[in-house]
């Protein structure tokens, strides 16, 4: 028996494919309606206005660290880059130093010293294992908060100062002529740069080496000396002193900073120390041995076979790490750090009543951190990827 | 060369504890350097910690007045032992949760031995059945007397969210793994928009929509507590990650597992529920119990929208006046807590990976 030509309709895998699909997006479009609709009663009954217009109008509260200009008269949006200017500030100090960490933990751990793994080891199992927050809190109120007062602070040669109002720094002072070694510095950066470039572009052509590395140090160095020299050392240090009961001068990290940074760095170097691992073990044993019997130097060995290889299998899961650092940074709102979440999710919020306007935006911010990152990392890996055999 | 004593034994350095010493500790001369460095950091770190956690610490007594010495005052953990474990639900019902703790610990002690009958059946009793005795027990109905959740606390709603994350985002996650890696355009496209955004903010930002937008999608009169806005949220987020991790798994299938089930006949549902899902779990159930871990660490967040959880209570327990300034002894418990599960799940699920690993 022939089949008809409505069974032949009804069991055509496209057909039916359409009609799954045209049911989804007629679900998620009713579902997304209905939403819509409550939320815009529900907003009439609040007496709540939709749209942006709040961004424009007097905040009327202050921040407790600012890095531009802001004041109660400053408007809701000015409040907004403060906050997203304060989470860019621990998520770039965070990544700086749970990088260094995480590397010599996952190196550690690598260690042929039995005792050296061990403590990599017992660190990285110790830190990953507990809440990020827990870790957070214990470093902010049992050990910032718990410090000396500033007349007991605990002392780093004379210009470093730890106590329970924070951590006080010497503050550079960038006089006259500074602008000139600092153009002076940028310069020399890309002239190295352009001299990696040409020397390797002329390796590849004659196969002549030249220390490309030791000439561009040489250059950025002696140049910035240089120049400093000759400007006459414009540049000088505030250093914090004692004036009552409080450090006067210099630079003032509040203890929230420093507890968030610190937690967050400890704790994402855990996680790096194990990718570090990973992307070591990955390349394999063959690989060392093939290198050493070409008759490389065991330098060269490491900088021009394992790190490359390495480094393929580092970079994803790394910048998902500094991507996950950048999010975890949002627990300073249990802390009360002002970052974006505290300041514009939280009292912005609180006063304003735009939940939906304020929560897209942030939630908008680390979209865009986060597909950034995935765009970025797409393209490494399309132009890291090895031909395979 | 005939002189040869065969009996002669290797040098003692060689061998034995000294042996293993100077191959691993004392090998070259940085070795020995970082071997006396390493050594110095934990006579720095470790017996202070032990003096004070354990040989100084004051285990006996009611108050704070009986915590002379110089160590930790673990009465006041003792003291407020109750509040921790179940928050603030009352004395009188407290059996309820106790019957629950005892189910959750017989399960898992069966499942961990090994060579045991039946461990399929308790899986799904504590996956599907479980949860369901558990509502009732917790929030009350069948006779029994309702308690609200704001009384709801401690360890007891640490493990209430935890679980409630895990068994329901499981199945979302699976769901929207298979929308994801699936033919249909419009049903891929959307399962991805919805993974990504919720993959790409924080928990943070979750929580604070969950308590300050739901309330807004949701018509007049309708309002969910806050532990269930909370929890709706957590689920969410977590079956995203979950998804992810799925499609790890069903990319890592052969292509010939599709090929041949489709051959059979079978239809989509059938290949995937038999024939896929199955193998392809089974590979990423390390990652599945990774995640987790995450999430009962996550779990901690909700004491930022006011939930009293198990870091929560201990915070709270803290800004008691009669026992200010024991910070200290609070984290280190929960911390030691925390500790012993994530580290627990890490340790299982390398097992299981090992026991599993059947190989091709």
């Amino acid at each position: 028996m022939r089949p008809s030509k409505f069974s032949n309709f009804i069991f055509n895998r496209s057909v039916q494919g359409a009609f799954y699909q045209a049911i989804t997006l007629s679900l998620v479009i009713l579902g997304i309606y209905y939403i819509v609709q409550n939320t815009a009663e529900n907003m009439m009954a609040r007496g709540l206005a939709s749209g942006f217009h709040f961004l424009g109008v007097e905040s009327q509260f202050d921040i407790g660290m600012t890095l531009i200009e802001y004041s109660p008269t400053s408007t809701y949006f000015d409040a907004f880059i403060v906050g997203l200017l304060n989470t860019l500030l621990v998520a770039g100090i965070g990544i700086l130093f749970a990088t260094i960490v995480g590397f010599a933990f996952g190196i550690m751990r690598l260690s042929s010293n039995w005792l050296i793994a061990k403590i990599a080891e017992t660190y990285i199992e110790v830190i990953r294992n507990i809440p990020l927050l827990l870790q957070i809190f214990f470093w902010y109120f049992a050990v910032l908060r718990a410090l000396p007062r500033p007349k007991q602070s605990i002392e780093f040669m004379d210009s470093v100062f730890l106590n329970n109002r924070g951590l006080f720094l010497p503050d550079p002072n960038f006089g006259e002529g500074s602008s000139v070694i600092f153009y002076l510095f940028w310069i020399t950066i890309i002239i190295s740069i352009s001299i990696f470039i040409w020397s390797k572009r002329r390796q590849n052509k004659t196969g002549i080496t030249f220390p490309a590395f030791y000439v561009s140090v040489a250059l950025v160095v002696g140049v910035f000396f240089a120049a400093l020299t000759a400007t006459g050392f414009p540049v000088s240090f505030d250093i914090p002193e004692l004036k009552g009961f409080n450090f006067k001068g210099g630079m003032r990290l509040i203890p929230e900073l420093v507890a968030l940074t610190f937690a967050l760095s400890m704790y994402t170097a855990a996680f790096i120390a194990e990718v570090v691992r990973a992307g070591i073990m990955a390349v394999s044993k063959g690989q060392t041995e093939a290198a050493r019997s070409v008759g490389l130097k065991e330098g060269l060995v490491l900088r021009l076979i394992i790190i490359p290889q390495a480094l393929r299998v580092i970079v994803p899961p790394l910048t998902n790490q500094y991507l996950n650092l950048t999010k975890n940074s949002s627990l300073a709102a249990a802390i009360a750090y002002p970052d974006l979440v505290l300041v514009f999710a939280g009292t912005a919020l609180m006063q304003t009543g735009q939940a939906i306007e304020i929560i897209g935006m942030v939630m908008g911010v680390y979209l865009f951190l986060s597909l950034f990152t995935s765009i970025i990392m797409n393209l490494f890996n399309r132009i890291m990827k090895v031909g395979e055999r | 060369m005939s002189n040869i004593n065969k009996n002669m034994t290797p040098p003692v350095i060689e061998i034995g504890v000294l042996g293993w010493m100077r191959k691993n500790l004392f090998s070259t001369w940085y070795n020995t350097v970082l071997t006396l460095i390493g050594l110095y950091f934990i006579y720095i770190i470790i017996p202070p910690f032990l003096s004070w956690a354990f040989f100084d610490a004051t285990f006996s007594g009611t108050t704070r007045e009986d915590c002379t010495s110089s160590g930790a005052c673990w009465v006041f953990i003792k003291q407020n032992m109750k509040l921790i474990i179940y928050g603030l639900y009352p004395s009188d019902e407290l059996w309820r949760i106790n019957i629950a703790y005892f189910l959750l610990a017989v399960s898992i002690i069966y499942l961990l031995i090994p060579n045991l009958k039946y461990k399929g059946g308790v899986g799904v009793f504590l996956l599907f059945i479980f949860p369901i005795i558990c509502i009732f027990l917790f929030s009350g109905g069948l006779g029994l007397e309702n308690v609200e959740t704001r009384l709801w606390g401690g360890l007891f709603l640490t493990l209430v969210i935890a679980g409630v994350g895990i068994v329901l985002s499981l199945p979302i996650g699976i769901m929207l793994a298979l929308g994801r890696r699936s033919k249909l355009p419009i049903v891929s496209l959307l399962s991805t928009i919805f993974i990504e955004i919720w993959r790409g903010v924080p928990l943070i930002t979750v929580l604070f929509m969950a308590s300050n937008m739901f309330p807004l999608f949701m018509p007049e009169g309708v309002n969910f507590d806050k532990l269930i806005r909370a929890l709706i949220g957590v689920m969410f987020f977590s079956a995203a990650y979950l998804a992810e991790v799925v499609r790890g798994g069903l990319q890592a299938m052969p292509k010939g597992q599709y090929e041949a089930s489709q051959a059979a006949g079978l239809t989509y549902w059938k290949m995937m529920s038999l024939i896929i899902l199955p193998q392809s779990l089974k590979i990423v159930i390390p990652a599945i119990i990774g995640s987790f871990i995450a999430l009962f660490k996550d779990t901690t967040l909700v004491l930022i929208i006011g939930l009293f959880d198990f870091l929560g209570i201990i915070q709270f327990v803290g800004t008691n006046p009669d026992w200010l300034g024991f910070s200290h002894e609070g984290y280190v418990f929960a911390a030691a807590i925390f500790w012993v599960f994530c580290f627990g799940m890490s340790r299982y699920s390398q097992r299981l990976e090992k026991k599993l690993d059947t190989g091709h």
